[in-house]
């Protein structure tokens, strides 16, 4: 009688890369369903024309590549890039800047490099920090939140401004969209104002930007989920988000005048989506426990001093980009210590 | 004092479902031996036994067939009176699949035992030496599944002292109840063994190391022990989680010490033995019988009736599963071990051998057959589970790249093979499968090495020698020159004169002749 072979274990857990990324999208939906109730329709048309060419690119580039397509494209790694790029991006952009920045994303940065598991950078960061740069006008035009206008542009508006790239009759793009309020307090602290004197201003809730804060909140639950469900470890959200209320709060105790209140720092901009869905990236990020603390304070710190000294409103994604560069060598000398390595106190 | 204990924990480990209630229903069967029995000369760590019998010798049950060849080997015996039919290769249980050298006998069917030597029942005022003579005697080697020769293991003379006997009754592999179904059924014998072992080592405390699924096994230690008034011996009951059967996982989960990195378990004043082994070193000492059989598990849905059987070492697989009631349609893969740690036979033409624990006949929905492997995403499922506190992500990065040199920089050798790393793997990398290939490759290199350094010397040596011969056929050329030169110019000049000179250089050669010539280095 013949029997089948393989290597031990012969048991395999119930893990696999498609559960773990579907949980990632799972644990996205609350942060994005309070993105859409404050921006509107923009950001679902993003998030659909996102997912299309990401997936389309990865299709695409998978057959040059003489890779199997159905078995890669399953494990919705592209979807999850897609979708972050989409959440980082202003609910109006032209929709073709969208597509390029997906491209960019799957095709260079992930693709190029050998596909998921290989690329040193996240895609998605990749992807807007090329429209950033590129495109600085379309992608710091964000909409101010429901709250704060009172009525969103209706379907209709969003399909006519995202596809023609033209505001609609009769209005101008000055009217509709408005700054976030990272970049209102950039500028108003650049005009010498005072942040007690910013604060009167309605932009402001409770603790961060109105609307933004909130969005945050319902990303922070995601993450939560997450950890729970084992898919992303504590350590590089806490010490990420940990580093930069250190470090905003021992600014703002010195000068709270020209330095925001550190929960500020925590809820506008990117900052708990980039913690607990960006900087957790695992192919991108540190994976030694000690690695992971120190990687995400690094990033914590930079994302403070991009924000408070550099030339862009919001640093995550730099951030995350240059400690990506970093994490290797960051695992290198963070290699924990074997069982038998050095002798333990007996009992 | 268990209670003490759960503080320690060891890194890592899964939790499994573990399949042992299939095989632990009837009490342990003792099967017929079989008409052929094929008895591998290497079933052990170390060097091969050497034959001690020739084709067509008659042997009695229990007599040496195969002696120990080496300090680190282990002897062999016949399990049964008959004829030995062969010598040569025959199919082992190896996942190679290669044949190996085995001594073949062919059953009489009387079981006739041979002379035994006599039990030595009061084996604490005997010389631990004798206890270890009588214990390599009788072939014992681990039976937790290493196969490490036992009067090695114990002989910790040189060593650090040892005041703990660990004794590895944790079995904490899926389906495995081979040694649950001994403690149930033999405790008295165990904790006999234990007296033994803890006598031959000077262990103050021995620790019963169990997990917390066989609760009937505990209690009939805990009723042994009671009535032996032994003090010092310790069951302790330990939480279900794989490897905690690991012989370093299980001393940390007891004692609190690690043992060191590429170090042994005496470093921290430890020795670790399995329970089965613990029974049959109170066999060969207390009943003066060999090792010739052991208790196997044989089990999984693709046999029909799962159970634990008495085996005679040597019995073919399929004969054992034969009398167990036969494969099921259900079977898929026969695994010699459990599913985390055992390997997969292509066949089952292969004999038990001393370290068979279990034969695992899977169906399909037991193992499945591995997903396809996909890039590692270094999500670090594997960091959190490896027990040997490794990064198992990096050493299959290196190992993938064939940079064996980084491999090892992370601890290759630390790994303990128990696949908790594979088996979390959202990629279905199958990452032992790698490791082993990296660990073979390393030491191919070393072999390699060592060939190469040894031609290397040699050929150093002859170049070192040709050269010396050659200055030495220079020199000799010179001298000759010089001395001719000498010669033809002293006898132009005056003959008489030379004719002196010529004596006594007759003279000097003479005398430089009789002590024996200063000895010419090198030469063929």
């Amino acid at each position: 009688m013949q029997f089948a072979t393989g290597s031990s274990p012969h048991l395999a857990g119930p893990q696999s890369v498609t559960r773990v990324m579907a949980l990632v999208l799972l644990a996205l939906v609350p942060g994005t369903l309070a993105m859409l109730w404050y921006f509107g329709w923009g950001l679902l048309i993003n998030l659909a024309i996102a997912v299309i060419t990401a997936v389309v690119a990865e299709a695409a580039i998978l057959l040059l590549r003489g890779r199997p397509v159905a078995a890669t494209l399953i494990d919705l790694s592209a979807v999850v890039t897609a979708w972050l790029l989409a959440l980082a991006l202003p609910p109006l952009l032209p929709w073709w800047q969208t597509v390029l920045g997906t491209t960019f994303a799957i095709v260079i940065a992930k693709q190029l490099f050998g596909g998921i598991g290989f690329n040193p950078f996240n895609p998605a960061m990749a992807g807007y920090v090329l429209l950033l740069v590129s495109f600085p006008v379309t992608m710091t035009r964000w909409l101010p939140p429901e709250v704060l206008s009172g009525n969103l542009p209706s379907l209709a508006d969003s399909l006519h401004m995202i596809f023609s790239g033209t505001p609609p009759a009769g209005q101008t793009w000055d009217v509709i969209s408005g700054a976030t309020p990272l970049d209102q307090m950039r500028t108003e602290l650049s005009q010498n104002r005072m942040i007690s004197e910013i604060h009167k201003s309605p932009l402001w809730g409770d603790f961060g930007g109105r609307g933004w804060e909130w969005v945050g909140n319902w990303f922070l639950l995601g993450g939560l989920f997450m950890i729970w469900r084992r898919v992303i470890s504590w350590r590089i959200p806490a010490s990420m988000l940990g580093a930069l209320l250190l470090v905003a709060g021992l600014f703002w105790a010195i000068d709270p005048e020209t330095h925001p209140f550190p929960a500020f720092h925590l809820f506008s901009g990117g900052a708990i989506l980039g913690a607990f869905f960006i900087a957790t990236d695992p192919v991108s990020a540190s994976t030694t426990p000690r690695g992971q603390l120190i990687y995400g304070a690094l990033i914590g710190v930079l994302v403070f001093i991009i924000r408070t000294w550099g030339g862009y409103p919001d640093a995550v994604a730099f951030s995350v980009l240059l400690l990506n560069m970093a994490a290797p060598t960051i695992d290198y000398y963070t290699q924990p210590r074997i069982f038998g390595q050095r002798k333990s106190n007996d009992a | 004092m268990a209670d003490a204990r759960k503080d320690w924990s060891f890194h890592g480990g899964v939790h499994l479902d573990d399949h042992k209630a299939e095989s632990t229903g009837q009490p342990v069967r003792r099967l017929p031996i079989p008409d052929r029995l094929t008895l591998p000369l290497h079933q052990h760590i170390g060097l091969s036994a050497e034959p001690v019998v020739r084709v067509g010798d008659l042997v009695k049950k229990g007599q040496l067939v195969a002696q120990a060849s080496d300090y680190v080997s282990a002897s062999i015996h016949a399990p049964t009176s008959g004829r030995v039919v062969g010598i040569g290769p025959q199919a082992v249980p190896h996942p190679s699949g290669l044949y190996d050298a085995c001594i073949v006998i062919e059953s009489d069917g009387k079981d006739a035992w041979t002379d035994l030597p006599e039990p030595m029942t009061d084996y604490a005022t005997l010389p631990t030496a004798d206890l270890r003579e009588r214990i390599r005697w009788a072939g014992i080697v681990g039976l937790g599944g290493a196969a490490f020769p036992t009067a090695v293991k114990v002989n910790t003379s040189g060593q650090r002292p040892i005041d703990t006997l660990v004794i590895n009754a944790a079995e904490c592999e899926p389906y495995i109840t081979c040694d649950d179904m001994l403690m149930r059924e033999q405790a008295a014998d165990v904790v006999e063994g234990i007296g033994i072992l803890r006598h031959l080592v000077g262990a103050r405390q021995c620790l019963i190391g169990i997990e917390d699924n066989k609760p009937e096994a505990a209690e009939a230690l805990r009723q042994a022990l009671s009535t032996k008034a032994d003090t010092g011996t310790e069951v302790v009951v330990i939480p279900t989680l794989y490897p905690s059967g690991g012989e370093k996982q299980l001393i940390r989960l007891l004692t609190g010490r690690e043992v060191p990195s590429h170090g042994l378990p005496a470093a921290v004043g430890v020795l670790c033995q399995n329970v089965a082994t613990a029974v049959a070193v109170a066999d060969a000492v207390l009943r003066g019988r060999p090792l010739i059989e052991r208790v196997i598990t044989v089990t999984g849905r693709g046999v029909r009736q799962p159970g634990n059987f008495r085996v005679a070492i040597g019995s073919a697989a399929d004969f054992v599963i034969a009398q167990s009631g036969g494969y099921s349609d259900a079977v898929r893969q026969l695994i010699l071990g459990g599913p985390m740690m055992g390997f997969a036979m292509q066949h089952d033409q292969v004999p038990v051998t001393k370290a068979t624990n279990c034969l695992l006949a899977a169906a399909q929905d037991e193992v499945p057959a591995h997903p396809a492997e996909r890039p590692c995403i270094r999500c670090g499922e594997c960091v959190k589970v490896c027990p040997a506190q490794l990064l198992p992500q990096q050493i299959f990065w290196h190992a993938r790249a064939h940079d064996f040199d980084k491999a090892q920089d992370y601890h290759l050798f630390d790994c303990i093979e128990c696949g908790c790393c594979a088996y979390v793997c959202p990629a279905h990398i199958p990452l032992v499968h790698y490791y082993r290939f990296a660990k073979t490759e390393i030491w191919a290199q070393e072999r390699e090495r060592e060939k190469s350094d040894l031609a290397r010397r040699r050929h150093e040596a002859r170049v070192a020698r040709i050269e010396r011969l050659e200055q030495e056929r220079k020199a000799r050329l010179r001298q000759k020159k010089e001395a001719l030169e000498q010669k033809s110019g002293d006898s132009a000049a005056d003959p008489k004169k030379a004719a002196i000179e010529a004596a006594m250089r007759r003279v000097a050669a003479k005398k430089a002749a009789q002590p024996p010539e200063p000895e010419t280095p090198g030469g063929e």
